[in-house]
């Protein structure tokens, strides 16, 4: 091999060449979004979340019926092309019923996610920020609220307080916050001993300057995903309430209601019951693919 | 002196989101019997992954054996089946692992672990094991050994935990043994006692090691030879004296002047080596250690470098060992330090054409 | 291990005397009185019910009372079926309950641990991903919707299984696979992960560096370790299963507690809430306490003496 003299100059470093050709960082959210996309799984929950929602605005404007007008000649009527989904024994359309159910639910689910997000970002930040005896006594108390049992104290609660939608969005973030604030209070913890946030700190930068600025978006991650599998858990609970005789009053129609009327009547009017038991199904499936899609893509364990 | 291991332009790599990562790129290495050589490199230079390759404990996939060949006692490894494989892991090459913490399992008594390899390559009955399992750790300095068997992980310190380690990885008197970064997670002096521990042990076994470290004052103390690695490749191959004495490549002379050393008394500085290795996904054109060489030279930036050969041992892939380099000075905490050695051929010959 | 399982039983009381008084005061302040549904009562003959149920007495004194006679395991009578007490509830319905829950928790505990070791072998293969579509699906689908499905489909319109109430052994199927579809979804996930984990670790490529072959690995070394955060879900999966039934039972009409409590829920039978919810509460936190004991004995990085985890 012949190599021209002049090849062999001396040169030197390029380090900040040695920089540049290194991968190319992607952003993390773009990167979030890339391994999201590539989960099927996770895509297919999000295609349904979105048709679900979509119907849950516009279907009750899709037929002239109306959720809560009875119709008692019409009783009991099964799924045909005037009443899509049938009728119940009120002769109420479950079409218009059903997607009134969805708006309830999201409702509720959406409701629930965000109270405990409220209040699980206010105990866990404060709790993780003061630390000492502040942290002990506000997480010994979340302990303790935390060993009763779920469902039965929502159930006392509901009996307690009496039916409604308000009641039951209380009764189940009375304790569902506490997930929420230890995970953020666990962020807090990790973040603060870390260094950005110490030099940040002695540039004179204020406590909640430095929240607003470093812990909270570093928190997005698992918060983002805490969120998402909240609110299968609310729509859940609210189905389970009202299927127990303790769920929102008529005419409201939420899915939990609806199956629970259709019960009695499962051998002879099964659509009464099916339609909104496979619609709670498909929503707390969606919202759980795409939970777990999301915990997945935001795990950086897991990035290859 | 007959060759137990001969590693043949081994290449490996893993498949990810990123691409493939091109881990161990044409590396080539022989030991003899009873012989040590040394691993050295930065982290994620591939010494885990070529070491780890001859056993083939690299999870596949996403890793895979792109090329080369592994002829343990003449035999090719490469193409053997898991089956296969059972019969030459811990019996003929064992391993140990960094970090004595995590390598053995926590809900298992030490004694069955060490008895497992017994039982299964020694046909040794449950009794006769655990017999052997005490002898072991007796021979591995373990005070009580019939206590310490019924004993789990949690319940030994560091270095009590890589000394039973050890017991595992000699139960049934490898031929072979792999030390990846053994005495890393431990402190000094316990490092001492494992590096002695392991030195004895071999003239007593008469086993080769293939000894992996970041810490080339360990090198000094353990090895025959020693393999400077980087970037998936070996820059650098000779005796512990030549490598010490008389290194060659720009990047050994960095590893060398990075090393605290007690006759470095100067105080000359330490220098560290600037920059971070390259992406192994795509590796550079050129030598991959160029950009980070004070020492490169324009080729460097275009043409890979061949193998020279300094002496009947010693070998370094550096375009300044071509005849029309410049003579360039080594650091001064490396120049110190060198010395004539009578081995060195006059002028170095080109083993093998650069790709 | 005794003080250790004492401190716990301690902590257990103080649990369930805080769950006690919360039951109380909370059936106080619940809106209207035992009374109001049924038809207007003459004011004398109201006091008289409320004196003979101690419920003219100052609220200490009843809460006293009622402290007093759960601790001599005395619930009361029933508010609205005069002639019965809770006590005789609890011990008609628990142990049908008890068989159909033991039934679910097999179940559950077998399927679950069998998908989730398998997709964690199967890593990325088509078994995983069929695993794993089986327990979203699981955790998706509601128990007491898993219920009415299969109940119209097995039993009304293929009449496999028989439709409802508590007799043979084909009449328990049903209702106890409903019940235990979503813990067998959560111990499959779990069992998954912990498997997955426990795979990547050091230990496992000790094991495999022995020579030792998968089938061994597999067994000798990764279960048992992955089982480990499974056992901690027992817990859960008891609440799970308890209350899962309230509704399973009502569907499948089994005269057992669950069904019960949720009729005295409808009824506002306040003793009977209180009663059954105290009752539960031991039985959770009893089989909270017998999770850890268990998890103490198979992990011996746990030294139940400190409950810490050794280094
Ligand atoms: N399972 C894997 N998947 C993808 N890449 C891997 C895998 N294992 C190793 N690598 C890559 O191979 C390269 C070499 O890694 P290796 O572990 O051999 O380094 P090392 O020299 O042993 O470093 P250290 O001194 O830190 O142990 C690294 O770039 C690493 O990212
Ligand atoms: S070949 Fe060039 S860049 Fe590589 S070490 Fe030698 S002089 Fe430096
Ligand atoms: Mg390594």
């Amino acid at each position: 091999m012949q190599i021209s003299k002049d090849k062999f100059q001396l040169v030197g470093t390029k380090i900040s060449e040695a920089e540049k050709i290194s991968k190319p960082s992607l952003s993390f959210w773009k990167d979030v979004f890339i391994r999201f996309r590539k989960n099927k799984l996770a895509m297919f929950g999000l295609v349904l979340l979105a048709i679900l929602i979509f119907m849950a605005i516009f279907g009750p404007y899709m037929t002239e019926y109306d959720y809560a007008t009875n119709d008692l000649t019409n009783k009991n009527q099964a799924p045909s092309s005037e009443h899509w989904f049938g009728t119940d024994d009120l002769g109420r359309d479950v079409f218009a019923r059903t997607w009134e159910g969805a708006r309830i639910s999201i409702f509720i689910g959406v409701a629930a996610a965000l109270i405990d997000l409220f209040i699980g970002v206010l105990w866990g930040g404060i709790s993780g920020y003061k630390g000492g005896r502040t942290d002990e006594m506000m997480m010994r108390f979340a302990d303790v609220l935390y060993g009763v049992p779920y469902l039965l104290l929502v159930i006392l609660l509901m009996v307690v307080l009496g039916q409604g939608l308000g009641t039951m969005i209380l009764a189940m973030t009375i304790t569902g916050w506490i997930n929420m604030a230890r995970i953020v209070r666990g962020q807090v913890l990790s973040l603060k001993s870390q260094e950005y946030v110490l030099a940040s700190k002695t540039l004179g930068a204020n406590t909640s300057r430095i929240m607003a600025k470093h812990l909270i978006p570093n928190s997005m991650a698992p918060i983002l995903v805490t969120m998402t599998l909240t609110i299968p858990n609310a729509i859940f609970t609210e189905a389970f309430l009202s299927f127990i005789g303790l769920g929102l009053t008529p005419p409201l129609a939420s899915w939990g209601t609806m199956a629970n009327d259709g019960l009695p009547a499962i051998r002879y009017y099964p659509w009464r019951l099916f339609f909104p038991a496979i619609f709670i199904s498909l929503t707390i499936f969606a919202f759980n693919v795409v939970g777990d899609g999301l915990r997945d893509a935001l795990d950086p364990r897991l990035r290859k | 002196m007959e060759k137990i291991l001969e590693v043949k332009d081994l290449e490996v790599s893993f498949q990810t989101y990123g691409g493939s990562v091109k881990a161990v790129r044409g590396v080539s290495f022989d030991l003899h019997k009873g012989e040590t050589l040394a691993i050295v490199g930065e982290s994620g230079s591939g010494k885990s992954v070529t070491s780890q390759t001859i056993m083939k404990l690299i999870p596949m996939p996403p890793g895979k054996i792109t090329g080369g060949q592994i002829l343990f006692n003449g035999d090719d490894i490469v193409p053997k089946t898991e089956k296969q494989m059972e019969k030459i892991r811990g019996k003929e090459i064992s391993m140990i692992f960094q970090d004595p913490m995590t390598s053995l399992n926590p809900t298992m008594k030490i004694g069955t672990q060490i008895m497992e390899g017994l039982i299964k390559h020694q046909n040794m009955s449950k009794q006769a094991a655990k017999t052997r399992a005490v002898e072991l750790l007796n021979l591995v300095g373990i005070p009580m050994p019939e206590r310490r068997v019924n004993q789990y992980p949690h319940e030994f310190s560091g270095g009590m935990r890589q000394r039973a380690m050890i017991a595992i990885a000699l139960a049934a008197n490898p031929k072979l043994l792999i030390a990846d970064e053994p005495t890393t997670a431990l402190d000094v002096t316990i490092q001492a006692q494992i590096l002695d521990l392991m030195k004895d042990l071999q003239s007593k076994m008469d086993t080769s090691i293939i000894f992996i470290t970041h810490d080339l004052g360990v090198v000094a103390n353990v090895a025959d030879r020693v393999a400077v690695m980087y970037a998936g490749q070996i820059v650098e191959m000779g005796t512990v004296d030549e490598i010490f004495y008389d290194p060659r490549h720009p990047y050994t002379w960095g590893l060398l002047a990075s090393m605290p050393s007690l006759d470095n008394d100067n105080k000359a500085e330490l220098a560290a080596i600037p920059g971070t290795p390259p992406d192994l996904t795509n590796p550079p054109k050129g030598d991959a250690f160029a950009a980070r060489n004070q020492y490169a030279l324009a080729i460097d930036f275009e043409e890979e470098p061949p193998m020279y050969q300094i002496s009947e041992t010693h070998f370094a892939k550096t375009w300044l060992l071509h005849p029309d380099a410049p003579k360039v000075e080594p650091p001064e905490a490396v120049k110190n330090r060198m010395r004539q050695l009578s081995s060195t051929f006059d002028q170095a010959v080109l083993v093998k054409e650069g790709k | 291990m005794a003080k250790y399982i004492g401190k716990r039983l301690l902590y257990m009381l103080i649990s369930l005397w805080l769950i006690i008084t919360a039951t109380f005061f909370f059936m106080r302040i619940a809106p209207g009185n035992p009374f109001t549904s049924e038809k207007q009562l003459p004011p004398e003959i109201e006091a008289n019910l409320n004196a003979h149920y101690g419920l003219d007495k100052p609220w200490y004194a009843q809460y006293g009372d009622y402290l007093l006679k759960v601790v001599k395991w005395d619930f009361g009578p029933s508010f609205k079926y005069k002639s019965q007490t809770v006590n005789d509830l609890i011990s008609e319905g628990f142990p049908v309950s008890f068989i159909l829950g033991m039934e679910a928790i097999l179940l559950a505990v077998a399927f679950g641990l069998i998908l989730g070791i398998i997709a964690a072998l199967k890593h990325n293969k088509w078994q995983d991903y069929t695993a794993m579509i089986i327990a979203v699906a699981g955790i998706s689908v509601p128990s007491f919707i898993m219920a009415t499905f299969l109940q119209y489909f097995l039993a009304i319109k293929m009449g496999i299984f028989p439709v409802a109430r508590f007799e043979t052994f084909m009449h328990t199927v049903l209702p106890a696979l409903a019940l235990a579809s979503t813990p067998m979804a959560f111990i499959a996930r779990l069992t998954r992960s912990s498997m997955l984990e426990v795979m990547s670790n050091d230990y496992i490529k000790t094991a495999k560096a022995k020579g030792l072959s998968q089938g061994v690995i597999t067994v000798k070394h990764a279960i048992r370790n992955a089982l480990l955060p499974v056992v901690t879900y027992m817990g859960p999966l008891t609440a799970g299963i308890l209350t899962g039934s309230f509704v399973i039972e009502r569907i499948f009409g089994i005269p057992g507690l669950g069904a019960h409590f949720v009729t005295s829920i409808t009824n506002r039978d306040y003793t009977v809430i209180m009663g059954v919810t105290v009752f539960y509460s031991i039985i959770l936190l009893a089989s909270i306490l017998l999770v850890d004991i268990a998890y103490g004995i198979i992990d011996p990085r746990i030294k139940l003496a400190g409950g810490k985890k050794g280094e």
